[in-house]
């Protein structure tokens, strides 16, 4: 066991190498940069000696390499350089906000697991009736209707029926928790239906192939009651694959939060990427794209081990 | 040397001339999204023909007006039509959804069947980039890819957003069709076009490639899907299709959350055609797969 994990944290490093090479040269493919963004983008004419200036102040006339190296080295070391447009460090701009969209992801997961077990067994042990069909069609919804839609439609119905709007400014949760979880119970639930649909039909694809398994007509044909076949036989092993869906979907929220985030007038995660990806700043983006690409593969390393836990066949050792 | 006779493959199993009504027989659901999604391509194609006033005539003496018998669907902020509005937007979404859709399964399906192909190095290299590019959400992707390119319109259609949208499918797509063609590559076939000495770009794309095409077909429906609620989020976030074109996505944007009171068909049309389209290409996506391979899973 311990031999696996060391070698699944040990592959977690080429892949996050990958990204950063990735990401890093992509953006420089096409020439053209912050600089010019910041200062000719409000159509102000800036001679080109200034911006060579503000380029060599911020280090952009280097060779790429050398500048790729630098930042290699700094994320070795804990430090993921400085933003380019608010010149703070990207950690700090990152740590600002974490909270926030953290609390959502989490509220969102805790929403989305609760609805999506009940939903997705009893669409599989009532096959082909109401039920069926009202989960499935909810469930395709939940793929279809896109969340910054679902969350203005939220806004609308509050305003409507209670003639009220969630608050404005954020206030962490343990300073206020009514005024904290008001505000953020709404984005929740509109990142969360997405997450929820996928889980719930994986829930119920995955249990419909266990009730066809031998041991379950066994465990049947020797008496035990439906409901502990249900609960001890069919959903422990149906829940398993549904564990990997539910961990990568979670990482996933980042891209839900996004748009979501834009629509509740968050300031988290979600809006500091897009804000960074609009104003070109390169270093920012970069560090938002680490700390996504780590989130995934720690995530990703986490389930492997559970499923090494749940299930021994995994631990090869290899 | 002798020439070594290879008989030759039929092009594609023979159909049944009726497979049309087989499928709308078996996938009633998928018929009517089929219909839902000709629906719209009408409406795209024909757009000045279906619209009943110009998409971007402002007319500020009619501005957040209800919807009536002259406006089915109200007007917006600057008095235009948001029924014409629409109709004309989902040419935008048709087109950008079905062409970065294409160009992106179609090159993931090209890696695919190479990595498959080739093994090897050649596999191992391809897959490790394939799962680099996966640590991401689409959208995530998508945006880095934006934040890379300039903005580039050519005849009104934004290349930079088609590529920007592509890009994620490709890792998407390839790791699918690898999965189906490592099964073609121990095929006598394939084996049979080596012996041969043909080419590896004519075995790649004569003798392989045809035989992954329900994956592939199952996976470009699936994307259009993805491609158009990818579209409308990027240019509901303001970073793809500007105004003034006529785009679901860019309806909802900017100011159009400050009118929640006055003016509510604003933002519920638009929502409820994104919805509509991106659950009819799903649900064809998901009756087609169920069709043409019902073990396939996505």
């Amino acid at each position: 066991m311990l031999r696996y994990t060391v070698n699944r944290v040990l592959l977690m490093i080429p892949t996050l190498i990958g990204v950063a090479v990735l990401v890093f040269f992509l953006l420089r493919v096409v020439p053209g940069d912050i600089v010019e963004v910041k200062l000719r983008g409000d159509g102000g004419n800036v001679s080109q000696e200034v911006i060579e200036q503000e380029r060599k102040r911020l280090g952009l006339d280097r060779p790429l390499v050398t500048q790729f190296g630098e930042w290699m080295f700094g994320m070795a070391k804990g430090d993921f350089g400085i933003s380019m447009w608010t010149e703070r460090p990207v950690i700090e701009e990152i740590k600002l906000r974490l909270e926030l969209s953290l609390q959502v992801a989490l509220m969102a997961t805790i929403f989305a697991v609760l609805l999506a077990v009940p939903m997705g067994t009893f669409a599989a042990l009532f096959r082909d009736t109401w039920i069926d069909y009202t989960v499935r069609i909810l469930t395709i919804g939940g793929l279809s209707i896109p969340s910054f839609w679902f969350g203005m439609l939220i806004m609308l119905s509050l305003l409507a029926f209670f003639n009220w709007l969630p608050p404005i400014t954020f206030t962490p949760i343990y300073v206020d928790p009514w005024a904290n979880l008001t505000q953020l119970v709404w984005p929740a639930m509109a990142v969360g239906y997405r997450y929820c649909a996928v889980v719930a039909r994986m829930i119920r694809s995955s249990l419909l192939e266990v009730l066809n398994e031998d041991y379950i007509r066994t465990a049947r044909a020797k008496g035990v009651y439906e409901k502990l076949v249900v609960s001890r036989h069919a959903l422990r092993n149906a829940l398993l694959p549904a564990i990997t869906v539910i961990g990568l979907e979670f990482t996933f929220l980042i891209g839900g939060l996004v748009v979501t985030e834009q629509v509740f007038n968050l300031n988290g995660i979600g809006q500091l990427f897009v804000q960074s990806v609009s104003r070109n700043d390169f270093m920012l983006i970069q560090g938002m794209v680490m700390l996504i690409a780590a989130f995934y593969v720690f995530v990703n390393l986490i389930i492997d081990l559970l499923y090494a836990v749940f299930d021994p066949r995994i631990r090869y050792d290899t | 040397m002798t020439t070594i006779a290879v008989p030759t493959l039929p092009e594609t199993a023979p159909r049944a001339p009726n497979q049309y009504f087989e499928f709308c027989k078996q996938q009633p659901l998928g018929a009517i999204s089929f219909v839902v999604i000709v629906v719209m391509m009408f409406a795209g194609i024909f757009s000045p023909l279906v619209a009943s006033h110009d998409p971007l005539a402002i007319d500020f003496a009619g501005i957040l007006s209800a919807p009536s018998w002259e406006h089915w669907c109200g007007t917006d902020a600057y008095g235009r039509d948001i029924c014409s509005r629409l109709i004309y937007g989902s040419r935008t979404a048709l087109v950008i959804g079905f062409t970065s859709s294409f160009l992106g399964s179609t090159f993931g399906a090209i890696l695919g069947i190479a990595s498959a192909y080739f093994g090897g190095k050649i596999d191992d290299w391809i897959q490790r980039f394939v799962d680099v590019l996966l640590a991401f959400p689409l959208i995530v992707l998508a945006l880095v890819v934006v934040a890379a390119f300039r903005k580039f319109v050519v005849g009104g259609v934004d290349v930079n957003l088609i590529v920007a949208i592509a890009i994620p499918i490709i890792p998407r797509v390839a790791r699918v069709v690898r999965a189906a063609a490592l099964s073609v590559r121990v095929m006598p076939y394939v084996d049979a076009a080596r012996a041969a000495g043909y080419s590896h770009t004519r075995i790649i794309f004569r003798h392989m490639a045809p035989n992954v095409t329900a994956p592939y077909l199952i996976m470009l429906t699936a994307f259009i899907a993805q491609a158009i609620l990818a579209e409308a989020s990027l240019s509901f976030l303001g970073l793809g299709v500007t105004e003034p074109t006529a785009a679901w996505g860019l309806m909802l944007s900017g100011n159009a959350a400050d009118f929640y009171r006055e003016a509510p068909w604003m933002i519920l049309f638009p929502g409820v055609m994104i919805s509509l389209a991106v659950f009819a290409f799903n649900l064809f996506g998901d009756s087609l797969r169920d069709f043409l391979d019902p073990r396939f899973k996505v």
